[in-house]
């Protein structure tokens, strides 16, 4: 049952696409998408990690005890997440700003460890980096849809680069009920019953 | 003291960890299935979140800040975190093992889940003093037991109902968790 290179790369993005059919690493999720934007930088961050530690854990799966596997795993992660913190810092300062709390918190990323964990340390380099990729991006795509559904709806802009974008008209009466806590909730809940109907399963 | 009480109530139902800061989700879904095993997260969560929210202070205090470390917090933060979630591990073990078996996968899981560290840095973020810090890590983990343990006693009415099927499970729970957030959203403006 050895799946081809393509497979691994694309399975991320549809079969087990993040956090709708991997049920894992909720909290950014709910809390970064208020806006397009922010999804789509949180994904990008997280895609880092998840592939830079893929690598890095699968170079160093034979070395690794398994018994402090975990604790290995964690650190290798930790320090990525160091890096995209300090680089972020440098760099794209508003955006980190805006997700403040959840950059750190990417160590705690169900996704990342699981990957790591389920994945990167049992496969090859090659494999562990198409993995994290895909997984990666399929990750940054379900928080832009989900970002992009709250924002249009919850206050009628998309953003990119900073600048909202008017999408609805002028008579459109924000449904800011998708912006607070309780909608980032239903929203998600939403856009799980729509992936059911359209998937196989 | 009025503050701490005022801090304490905010922490627990006004920006609960749960359902207004968005942490901890994992096991909130994974765990609320059963009353027993909701419960049995929540003390453990308490136990581990208030152990972890001190130390960390302590650490972040007495060394990272005063050693100009404090990019490493990170790291130091999360090691702490898991060498205690493997001392929590050992002792339901060795003395509960009943728990332990109950708790499955969502012990060790307790690593990661980011209500624990997210707490730490917000205690951090805030530059709470030691007291406070104490009270909030403690007044977080309240709230997300309470959160928890409310929402295991929704999940299994749900059981009950006939829910239709592209709805089924997560979509349904993530729907509840909509509406309970809702509950706790009125309490904003309290404080």
């Amino acid at each position: 049952m050895a799946k081809t290179l393509t497979q691994e790369f694309v399975k991320g993005l549809w079969d087990e696409i993040p956090p709708f059919r991997l049920v894992l690493g909720l909290c950014p999720v709910l809390a970064v998408t208020k806006t397009v934007e922010n999804g789509i930088g949180m994904g990008v961050a997280t895609t880092f990690v998840l592939v830079c530690s893929n690598i890095l854990v699968s170079m160093l799966r034979k070395v690794i005890p398994s018994k402090v596997r975990i604790a290995c795993f964690i650190i290798i992660i930790a320090t990525f997440v160091t890096v995209v913190e300090l680089v972020m810092q440098a760099f794209a300062y508003p955006l980190f700003l805006k997700l403040g709390i959840f950059i750190p918190l990417i160590v705690v990323n169900c996704i990342v460890l699981g990957r790591a964990e389920a994945f990167a340390s049992k496969n090859n380099l090659l494999r562990s980096i198409l993995d994290g990729m895909g997984i990666g991006i399929g990750f940054t795509l379900s928080l832009a849809a989900l970002g992009a559904v709250r924002e249009l709806l919850g206050s009628g802009t998309l953003t990119f680069w900073e600048t909202p974008i008017q999408i609805m008209g002028p008579s459109f009466q924000p449904f800011t009920f998708l912006i607070e806590a309780p909608g980032a909730f239903v929203a998600l809940g939403l856009m799980l019953c729509i992936m059911n109907l359209l998937g196989k399963k | 003291m009025g503050d701490y009480l005022v801090l304490a109530f905010s922490c627990v139902l006004i920006n609960n960890i749960l359902l207004a800061q968005y942490l901890g989700n994992c096991p909130f879904l994974g765990t609320s299935k059963k009353m027993e095993t909701a419960v049995g997260m929540a003390f453990a969560v308490v136990f581990v979140l208030v152990m972890a929210g001190l130390i960390t202070w302590v650490i972040n205090t007495l060394v990272l800040v005063k050693f100009n470390l404090a990019y490493l917090r990170t790291i130091a933060f999360i090691l702490v975190i898991a060498s205690l979630v493997q001392f929590v591990e050992m002792f339901l073990k060795k003395s509960i093992p009943a728990l332990y078996a109950g708790l499955g996968i969502f012990l060790p899981l307790i690593t990661t889940n980011c209500a624990v560290m997210g707490v730490c840095l917000i205690n951090v973020n805030e530059e709470y003093t030691f007291l406070q810090a104490l009270v909030s890590s403690f007044a977080y983990a309240v709230g997300f037991g309470l959160a928890l343990i409310l929402f295991a006693g929704v999940r299994e009415r749900i059981l009950l109902a006939r829910v239709p099927r592209p709805l089924q499970d997560t979509s349904i729970a993530l729907v509840t968790a909509g509406i309970l957030s809702l509950t706790f959203f009125a309490f904003r403006g309290w404080v």
